[in-house]
């Protein structure tokens, strides 16, 4: 007699909640195996005093987000557009971005 | 209790029978709810786990990297600025950063040049070290000649020394580390100047108080903490994962409708088959009970489909679908793996937000017919 449907739904949900653990447990294995090259990054960071990720590389206010100030996309000529695809990817909106330290002289001037 | 489960038993025979007889209708369903369970896992666990990668990797940057600024504008460090910083208590370090941009019109790739202290990286004059991918831009591999353009006009004959390492790419992807002196005859910068300083506090505490005193003492600087650049990070990636959210949203609403159509207007043959449930004896209860069946098992699968595949789809295809948006114009972009770090509650989240909500969306009409005459729904 072939297995009742419930048998084999409840084989299948079964093996599909493994399958969901099996993706934490294959996450903490990946995780460890790549332990020593996160360090070497951090390494390297840290030896040549980098401060930004190498992810946007067509401009250089996307390059390097934290040193570019927020007019930076716009400072090429006058009524410049910010016009690199990246631009509207990264910068979120000022009103959202509190990345500035609220230092007394950033208050009185802008950036 | 044996009772019980044989009656849910039943049930989910009767109710997979029920959606075997909808095959078609059904499996397009199945596919739907899938593919937007993936697109919402996708995106949150590639931000998750580039975010953690951010916060891990920069940890490494300098507490306080100090700019100066000419009429709104970046402009170099003058000499003596270093001495000064010196003075200012809790400063335990000061060093001199040599950095710029070139942008090579032979692959139209932009690099980062960068001249480390001799203490952290000795480059012969001459030689350079490159990142992977400007090497695999270039075609270069150790003790390749490659001649640029200086900012003089004058065409220089680098040797490249070694290629930095594959894993370290998503820092390093375009970086080109020469020497102090070839830097600056590269760019014709003056001896003395400087990109920016980076600043080591010893105390973190101190960290703020210092770059308060900073902006007192050197009016014309924008002091960047460390803190400053975390946020940063985090905020693009908030901010990106709000966008690919906001674009699949349109997904999520189409797919609202469509759970909301299927429900609220029972297809004729549906509303039949309750009635005549019913009218061979099942009661309100029985029929709600195999609906739910019917909602939870297609939801259920959906999610662990679509979770299965996000998951593979980021950390063993390396985001393969999301590398075009990523890349923008740039020609130079790393090829990185992830270092997989799911959130728990990340996962607990997306579950409820995809699975409760189609569950509960197809329970009320079937309530509602359920709870009608028999003799009415079947007319």
């Amino acid at each position: 007699m072939p297995p009742r449907r419930s048998t084999l739904i409840a084989i299948l949900s079964i093996f599909g909640c493994a399958a969901l653990a099996l993706s934490f447990v294959d996450a903490a294995r990946m995780r460890a195996r790549q332990a020593s090259a996160l360090a070497d990054k951090l390494e390297l960071v840290s030896r040549l005093q980098l401060t930004d990720l190498c992810l946007f590389t067509e401009a250089r206010y996307t390059r390097h987000p934290s040193q570019a100030d927020l007019h930076s996309a716009f400072m090429d000529h006058p009524l410049a557009f910010e016009h690199f695809p990246t631009g509207s990817l990264v910068p979120p909106p000022a009103a959202l971005l509190k990345a500035y330290e609220n230092l007394d002289r950033k208050t009185e001037v802008s950036d | 209790m044996k009772i019980w489960i044989e009656k849910q038993k039943y049930l989910i025979d009767y109710t997979l029978a029920s959606l075997a007889r909808r095959k078609v209708k059904n499996a397009g369903l199945l596919v739907v709810y899938s593919v937007l369970v993936f697109v919402l896992a996708s995106v949150m666990l590639f931000t998750h786990a580039l975010r953690h990668e951010a916060r891990t990797v920069l940890e490494g940057a300098p507490e306080v990297v100090l700019q100066r600024m000419v009429a709104g504008r970046h402009d170099l460090i003058p000499p003596g600025y270093l001495e000064r910083l010196g003075r200012i208590r809790g400063v335990q370090s000061q060093e001199g950063r040599l950095w710029g941009y070139y942008y090579d019109s032979v692959v139209k790739a932009n690099y980062t040049f960068m001249a480390p202290n001799t203490e952290a990286e000795a480059i012969a004059p001459g030689n350079i070290v490159v990142g992977p991918a400007m090497a695999r831009v270039r075609g270069l591999a150790a003790g390749d000649v490659l001649t640029l353009r200086a900012y003089t006009g004058k065409l220089t004959r680098f040797t490249v020394a070694r290629i930095l390492p594959q894993d370290s790419e998503l820092v390093s992807a375009d970086l080109v580390l020469m020497s102090s002196d070839d830097f600056r005859s590269f760019f014709d910068m003056p001896a003395g100047h400087f990109t920016d300083i980076a600043l080591r506090v010893a105390n973190p505490q101190e960290v703020r108080n210092v770059a308060a005193k900073l902006a007192a003492q050197f009016p014309d600087s924008r002091p960047i903490l460390r803190e400053e650049i975390l946020r940063t990070y985090e905020s693009i990636f908030n901010w990106r994962e709000g966008i690919v959210l906001l674009l699949s949203s349109l997904a999520v609403l189409a797919f609202v409708i469509f759970a909301w159509d299927k429900a609220s207007g029972l297809a004729a043959d549906e509303k039949r088959e309750i009635g005549i449930l019913k009218a061979i004896g099942w009661e309100t209860g029985d029929v709600i009970r195999m609906k739910f069946w019917e909602a939870a098992l297609i939801s259920v699968f959906a999610f662990l489909i679509g979770y299965l595949a996000a998951y593979v789809h980021v950390f063993h295809l390396a985001s393969a679908l999301f590398a075009p948006v990523l890349k923008g114009w740039a020609v130079l972009y790393p090829r990185f793996k992830l270092s997989p770090v799911i959130d728990g509650l990340q996962v607990a989240t997306l579950f409820f937000f995809t699975v409760f909500p189609y569950a509960a969306a197809t329970l009320v009409p079937i309530w509602r017919a359920a709870i009608t005459d028999p003799d009415a729904v079947m007319r």
